[in-house]
C-alpha cells in the first residue's frame, strides 16, 4: 500500500502554495529518489497549487508514494475549466490583474505539469471545481 | 558512507553538560540527541557549525586544542592566520604589535591565509569554466561543504574543486622559504582557525589527500596568549610579513567577501539556516540565473566563528576600516615564487555526495519506514517538547522506525501507557533515567536552570 500525504490550499493564498511541493520534496529525498526526478515533481505540484490560489477556491493536494512511482491528485472547489484544451495552449491565461502584478498568469502553469510528469488528465465541472491526475515515474 | 568515522573538532564536556536541549533544538542537521543526561553529536549528520557551541548556557562544547607544542621541532615556524583575527582586537593595538607577539611567542614567520588573494580566485574563476550548468558554489567553508554533502548531495557538483585560503598561504610561504634556501622537512606550518569546521577540514580534508598544515591552533586560545605578551611599543618593524596582502584579501573571509570578485551574476548568503532556506530553492530551480555563490555558515562570515572574542560586527567594521589603508589585489606581484608553481597545489579533487537524511538505500524498505513514520505521527503530541531527547516529534518517530528509539521515550505516551497499565510507573521512571539521567528525580535547589536562569 501506497503512503498517502494530504495538504490543503485556500484560494488568493500564494504565499503559501509551495507548502505541498516542498513537503513532497522532503518525502521524496527521504526515500533516496533521483533528484532530477523530484526537482520535475516540485515543479509540477508546485504549478498546481499556485493554481488552486489563482483561480479556485479552495483546495487540496493529495499525493500517493507507491514503490514505483508517486501520483498526486489535486482537488479544487472553483470556477472550473470551461475549455481544457485551450487552457492547456501555453501562454493561454484569464488570470485577473491582481494575479497578473504577483508574477503569475504567463499561461505556462499547465503545459510545464504536462511536460514535467508522465500522464496528466483533468477532469473539470464548470462552476463546480477542478481535479487535476499526475503521476511521476521515480526512474 | 558509513564505516569511516568523520573527524570532528567539537566535544562535549560531559561533566559540564546538564541536558538542557537548547543545542538539539538549533542544531541545522538534526544532529544531537540527549542520552543519559548529556548531548550526544551522530557524527554522520554533525557538520560542524558550532551553532550547539553559541547555544549552550554552560560552556560544555569546547573545541579540540592547540597543536601548538610541537613548534620547536623547526627551524622555520609559521603561523598562518585569517585576517579576522586582527579584526578582533581592539584598535588600541597596532597590528605591528600583535605582529610583535607572535614572534614573541616563538614563530619566525607569519602570514595571513589572504595573500596573495588573487592567486586563489583565479583559479577559482577559472574552474567555473568546468561546470555544465551553474551555479559555482564556494568551497571556502568546511561547514556549508559537508552541510551540502549530506543535506543536498546532488548539488556536490557545482562546488569548486579549489582549496582554501589556508592552503593558498601555505603553498605560498613554502616556496618563499624555499628561495631563501629552507628544506621543506624545517618547515612547520600552523594555521590559527576561527572555528571548529575549519579544524575538523584540516584534520581530514575532503577533496585532498592530506593537509598541507602541520598543526591547527584554536584562535581563542591564541588571542589569548598574545593579550598577554603584546609588547608596550613597537620595536621592530614587521611590515615586510604584510607586504602581499590586499584590501580584497582582508574582506575575503566577510560577507560577499568572494562574491564581490564576480563581477557578474553572484549572490552571498550567511548564518547556515539561511543557506539551508536558500539551498532548498536552489534544488528546485527556484532561484535567478547565477555565476558564483558564496555560502558562509556563520553570520558575518567568519567575523562570526565560534573560535572568535568580541563582537562579530565591530571585527567586520574594523577590517573594512583596515582594508583601506590596503592596496587593491590587482596591484600586488609577488617577486620569486612563480603563480603557476603555487595554483596548481590549489587545485583538489570532486566533492562526492555523501547523504546520510536516506531512511534506507533499499527504497521498498524506505517507504515501509516513512509510513511508519506517519504512523507513529499520529500518535505523537506534536508539540516538539524534546522530552524524549530528541528535537522533535518527527525527530523521535526517525529514531524509533531507525531502532534508535521507542514509543515509550515520549512523555506523553508513557503517561497515557500507564493509565492502561501497560507500563508499569517504575519501568517509565527508568526509562526516563536513560534518557536523562539517574540524578533527573533528586531534589536539587541549586540546579542549572531551576530559578529564573532564563538563559
Ligand atoms: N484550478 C483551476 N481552476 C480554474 N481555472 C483554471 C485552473 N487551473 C487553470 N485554469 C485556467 O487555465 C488557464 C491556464 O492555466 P495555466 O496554469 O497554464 O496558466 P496561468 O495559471 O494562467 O498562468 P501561470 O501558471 O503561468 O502563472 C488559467 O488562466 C485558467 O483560466
Ligand atoms: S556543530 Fe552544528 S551540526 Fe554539529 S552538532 Fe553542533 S549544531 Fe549540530
Ligand atoms: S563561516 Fe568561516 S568561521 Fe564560520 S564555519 Fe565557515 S569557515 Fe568557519
Ligand atoms: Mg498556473
Amino acid at each position: 500500500m501506497a503512503l498517502e500525504l494530504v495538504f490543503q490550499i485556500e484560494g488568493g493564498d500564494f504565499s503559501n502554495a509551495g507548502k505541498a511541493s516542498s513537503q513532497i520534496k522532503k518525502v521524496l529525498k527521504q526515500l533516496n529518489i533521483d533528484t532530477r526526478i523530484i526537482k520535475r515533481v516540485v515543479v509540477a505540484v508546485y504549478e498546481a497549487e499556485v493554481n488552486v490560489a489563482a483561480h479556485a477556491h479552495r483546495g487540496q493536494v493529495k499525493a500517493l508514494f507507491g514503490e514505483t512511482e508517486v501520483e498526486v491528485v489535486v482537488t479544487d472547489q472553483g470556477p472550473g475549466i470551461e475549455n481544457i484544451e485551450q487552457a492547456m495552449q501555453p501562454g493561454y491565461s484569464t488570470a485577473s490583474k491582481e494575479v497578473r502584478e504577483m508574477g503569475f498568469g504567463a499561461g505556462m502553469g499547465l503545459s510545464n505539469i504536462a511536460k514535467n510528469t508522465d500522464n496528466l488528465h483533468i477532469e473539470s465541472e464548470v462552476g463546480k471545481g477542478t481535479i487535476l491526475t499526475f503521476r511521476c515515474n521515480y526512474s | 558512507m558509513k564505516g569511516k568515522t568523520k573527524y570532528h573538532a567539537l566535544k562535549v564536556d560531559t561533566e559540564k553538560c546538564f541536558g538542557c536541549t537548547h543545542c538539539m533544538k538549533i542544531c541545522p542537521t538534526e544532529a544531537i540527541r540527549i542520552v543519559d543526561g548529556v548531548a550526544t553529536i551522530d557524527q554522520y549528520r554533525c557538520v560542524d557549525c558550532g551553532n550547539c557551541l553559541r547555544a549552550c548556557p554552560v560552556d560544555a562544547f569546547y573545541v579540540e586544542q592547540n597543536q601548538l607544542s610541537h613548534i620547536e621541532d623547526f627551524k622555520y615556524r609559521v603561523v598562518l592566520f585569517p585576517s579576522v583575527f586582527i579584526g578582533q582586537f581592539s584598535e588600541i593595538y597596532s597590528e605591528g604589535r600583535i605582529y610583535e607577539a607572535l614572534l614573541r611567542l616563538g614563530f619566525t614567520h607569519i602570514f595571513e591565509v589572504e595573500q596573495p588573494a588573487l592567486w586563489l580566485m583565479e583559479s577559482i574563476k577559472e574552474s567555473s569554466q568546468e561546470l555544465a550548468e551553474g551555479p559555482l558554489i564556494s568551497s571556502f567553508c568546511p561547514a556549508i561543504v559537508r552541510l551540502i554533502q549530506s543535506k543536498y548531495p546532488s548539488l556536490t557538483r557545482n562546488i569548486a574543486p579549489r582549496k582554501a585560503p589556508h592552503d593558498l598561504a601555505a603553498h605560498f610561504a613554502i616556496e618563499q622559504l624555499k628561495m631563501q634556501g629552507a628544506n621543506e622537512s624545517e618547515i612547520g606550518i600552523f594555521y590559527v582557525s576561527p572555528c571548529s569546521a575549519k579544524m575538523a577540514a584540516v584534520n581530514q580534508p575532503v577533496a585532498e589527500k592530506e593537509s598541507i598544515v602541520t598543526g591547527v591552533i584554536n584562535m581563542k586560545d591564541l588571542y589569548n596568549r598574545i593579550m598577554r605578551l603584546l609588547p608596550a611599543n613597537e620595536t621592530t618593524d614587521t611590515s615586510g610579513f604584510r607586504q602581499y596582502l590586499s584590501r580584497e584579501g582582508i574582506l575575503w573571509s566577510l560577507p560577499r567577501g568572494e562574491a564581490s570578485w564576480f563581477k557578474k551574476r553572484s549572490m552571498a548568503i550567511d548564518g547556515i539556516h539561511n543557506v539551508v532556506k536558500f539551498l532548498e530553492r536552489l534544488e528546485n530551480d527556484e532561484v535567478p540565473k547565477l555565476d558564483f555563490l558564496e555560502l558562509k555558515s556563520c553570520n558575518q562570515g567568519c567575523a562570526g566563528g565560534i573560535l572568535l572574542t568580541g563582537n562579530r560586527f565591530l571585527t567586520v567594521e574594523r577590517l573594512q576600516k583596515r582594508a583601506l589603508r590596503y592596496p587593491k589585489a590587482s596591484q600586488i606581484n609577488p617577486e620569486g615564487v612563480r603563480k603557476e608553481t603555487v595554483q596548481k597545489k590549489l587545485i583538489s579533487d570532486n566533492v562526492e555526495p555523501r547523504p546520510v537524511f536516506v531512511l534506507d538505500q533499499d527504497r521498498t524498505r524506505a517507504l515501509e519506514k516513512m509510513k511508519k513514520i506517519n504512523n507513529i505521527l499520529c500518535h505523537l503530541p506534536g508539540i516538539d517538547c524534546a522530552g524524549c531527547g530528541a528535537p522533535n516529534c518527527h525527530a523521535l518517530a526517525e529514531d524509533i522506525v531507525q531502532g534508535k528509539a521507542r514509543m515509550t521515550d515520549c512523555i506523553f505516551l508513557q503517561n497515557k501507557f500507564i493509565k492502561e497499565l501497560k507500563v508499569k510507573p517504575d519501568k517509565a521512571c527508568a526509562n526516563l533515567e536513560r534518557i536523562w539521567g539517574k540524578k533527573r528525580f533528586e531534589a536539587d535547589c541549586n540546579k542549572k536552570g531551576g530559578r529564573n536562569e532564563g538563559f
